[in-house]
């Protein structure tokens, strides 16, 4: 058990800091989930491809460079403690690609992945319907086959960043007489300009269109965008959502990095008697490390050619958690000026964490309420019988 | 970077275990909380047996170590069985000779030790209690305050814990050993050593709550089904093993910190104190609630962990305390 670096990985970490800072821009870009800053976000992520930095742990054949976990942890590291721009991609870097990965065919890799890598497509996700949010199994929307694909029809929501973004994923109910409500669902893929489709945006919580809802209104799709087997979609959905739980979502560069800049906070700004402050902050620091290192042993794990199932869940609750608690300390060591939103002219001196907070709210929400992770914590984890929600 | 327990340690630890689930601890531990240290004791023999307490000795000393990371494998077992004694306080003042050398008596205790002949105490009032552990049945005891090593020559009137396997009193009557400002440096090792196998310890007794009360909650039945079926039940218990598994990493990488020599030891002891203390105290409180009645009452064996928790939480570093040393610059 060792936690020193080898030689290849500290020479990985250094080439990441360098390209980073000469690289990452100077000036904090507008918010992403903004008509301006999603255009500028996207540049970003072309900067990022043209050094092969987007997707450092893809295959090269992919734009990637093959990197271990270990190293995509190490570049995540660095990437946070940079600050440099949230991924724009990130719902197709983290949540599409490993599904491609695993269920794709080659055809379909070497098609979607590479413009996924530079940039030059964006991806929304399209799981959640009105009806149905956490329980995947109650989706309504449909996909009928036709003659060479499919017809989709329905209604998508909650979106993330369908407003500006080009494309999405998402499943559909292709056999209504299925005998479970988790099977007759296909994954499929789908252009967001196609005819048939309209993109309404919903405003987030703090005001900003990140949101979307879609109406499908017999939008054809060709046979080669599903994804798996039709009618295997949940089972295809399965891997990704693990993943979106798991380690890839959610690196813990970024909680070391805004456990340091919370330190940091109270060091400059805070009341030294306030120790009940002082104790958020030490556990906020402690979470991030405990993250950090857990997420180490994960890999460490896989390395070891174990295989990480139910656990993720355990991942998810504790980022979303520690992503709030780290997120309402630095409002409350702010005093008077944690209430500014980042966009007001005083708000910059203080650190920009008024968008943090608010993406942090959502943490215990998205990708499987932290109630349900809770759930397959206690039955598949602890063994605990199934009953009633 | 393998951050995982090697083959051995893996091994060590489960021969431990399995030692001790043979042990019936919890007779060991009534007996120790009623001062008969005779069960306890032959119990030390069978862990100093096995290595416990050479870990913390060096090779010089007839020892194998110092070896903090197989020390805290060793403490998480001792806790998950709730091992009654002096354990941390031994290892703790093994950790203090070993650094003070002759002048402090070293060749003397230290070997004694490691085989297990001798039950040590270790008292720091600079880090909180005034108290030292077991000093009634202990061979030695020794104070460290400020620059200065004492070994007391007695021990005043117990005072009860809230843990009755516990047992407190203060140190009486000291003979200086050692002065001088080496003493500060061993004391901060020692005490570092103290905080990492008080936090181990604190993860085993955790698990071991989580366990019994899942175990319970599977199969205890209210409104004709099992308790643990209960969504309400179910997540406290899920909270349980998220402070648990999110815990254990940081012992493990405070162990490899203090192994290092690494700056940063000291602030890794600390986070890993507050994150096991703080786990394995809400296990507790979940044992209780889940149990219920039933586990309000001494006459479980229970009892013996779930009074543990909040001592140990305190003992060597309050949480407070760590969380000043984690933010310390």
């Amino acid at each position: 058990m060792d936690l020193d670096f080898s030689t290849a990985e500290n020479t990985f970490r250094a080439e990441a800091r360098a390209w980073l800072s000469a690289h990452v821009p100077t000036s904090r870009l507008p918010s992403l989930e903004t008509a301006e800053g999603f255009a500028a976000h996207r540049e970003w992520e072309r900067t990022l491809f043209a050094d092969q930095w987007s997707v450092v742990s893809w295959p090269e054949e992919y734009g990637g460079r093959g990197a271990s976990l270990l190293q995509w942890l190490i570049f995540e590291e660095e990437y946070y403690a940079a600050d440099a721009p949230g991924r724009v991609s990130q719902n197709g870097i983290n949540l599409l690609a490993p599904t491609l990965f695993e269920h794709g065919t080659p055809e379909q890799r070497a098609r979607v992945l590479p413009p996924m890598a530079s940039g030059d497509v964006i991806w929304a996700q399209a799981w959640s319907e009105p009806e149905a949010g956490s329980d995947l199994a109650r989706l309504r929307s449909t996909a009928e086959h036709t003659e060479g694909g499919w017809r989709l029809s329905g209604q998508k929501t909650w979106s993330s960043r369908a407003a500006f973004a080009d494309r999405a994923f998402g499943l559909f109910r292709s056999d209504p007489a299925a005998d479970k409500p988790h099977r007759g669902l296909t994954y499929v893929m789908f252009p967001l300009d196609a005819p048939g489709v309209t993109v309404r945006p919903i405003g987030r919580l703090d005001g900003k269109p990140a949101f979307a809802e879609l109406f499908l209104d017999d939008v054809f799709v060709p046979d080669e965008d599903v994804i798996g087997e039709p009618g295997e979609g949940w089972r295809v959905a399965m891997s990704t959502a693990g993943s979106e739980r798991g380690l890839t979502l959610r690196s813990p560069g970024r909680f070391t990095a805004a456990a340091e800049r919370l330190a940091r906070l109270w060091r400059d700004e805070a009341d030294p008697a306030d120790t009940a402050l002082r104790d958020r902050v030490a556990d906020a620091v402690i979470g991030a490390r405990a993250y950090e290192l857990f997420a180490y042993a994960s890999v460490s794990r896989i390395a070891a050619g174990e295989s990480i199932g139910a656990e993720s869940s355990l991942n998810k609750v504790f980022w979303s958690e520690l992503d709030i608690a780290l997120h309402e300390t630095a409002l409350d060591l702010l005093g008077p000026y944690g209430e500014l939103a980042d966009d007001a002219a005083d708000a910059p001196a203080h650190g920009g964490w008024a968008e943090g907070y608010t993406f942090s709210l959502a943490g215990p929400i998205y990708a499987g309420t932290n109630e349900i992770q809770r759930d397959i914590i206690a039955e598949r984890l602890l063994g605990l019988p199934k009953g009633r929600r | 970077m393998r951050f995982l327990l090697d083959t051995e340690q893996r091994a060590f630890a489960k021969t431990l275990d399995g030692m001790l689930g043979s042990s019936d601890t919890p007779g060991t531990i009534r007996s120790w909380a009623a001062g008969d240290a005779g069960p306890g004791r032959t119990l030390w023999s069978r862990l100093a047996e096995a290595g416990v307490f050479g870990l913390a000795v060096p090779e010089r000393h007839e020892g194998l170590g110092p070896l903090p990371v197989e020390l805290s494998v060793a403490f998480t077992e001792l806790g998950r069985h709730a091992v009654p004694g002096p354990l941390v306080e031994t290892v703790a003042a093994a950790a203090l000779l070993g650094r003070l050398g002759d002048r402090a008596s070293a060749e003397t205790w230290l070997p004694r030790i490691a085989t297990g002949a001798a039950l040590v105490s270790l008292c720091a009032p600079d880090t909180g209690s005034p108290y030292a552990l077991d000093a009634d049945a202990a061979d030695a005891v020794f104070v460290v305050e400020d620059d200065t090593v004492w070994r007391a020559a007695g021990c005043g009137p117990l005072q009860r814990s809230s843990d009755p396997a516990r047992r407190l009193s203060r140190p009486t009557g000291a003979t200086v050993l050692v002065e001088g400002p080496t003493v500060r440096a061993a004391t901060a090792y020692a005490t570092d050593v103290a905080a990492l196998t008080t936090a181990a310890q604190a993860l085993g007794l955790g698990r071991a709550l989580l366990d019994h009360t899942v175990a319970y909650a599977a199969q205890r039945t209210q409104f004709k089904v099992a308790i643990g079926s209960f969504q309400a039940v179910k997540h406290r218990l899920a909270d349980v093993l998220l402070a648990l598994e999110f815990a254990q990493p940081l012992v493990h990488s405070a162990a490899l910190a203090l192994a290092s020599d690494a700056p940063s030891a000291r602030r890794e002891c600390a986070a890993a104190k507050v994150a096991a203390g703080e786990a394995a105290y809400a296990a507790s409180r979940t044992a209780l609630q889940v149990h219920g009645a039933l586990g309000y009452t001494e006459e479980l064996d229970l009892s013996l962990w779930i009074r543990k928790a909040r001592a140990l939480r305190d003992a060597w570093g309050t949480p407070a305390a760590c969380r000043s040393l984690v933010l310390a610059p």
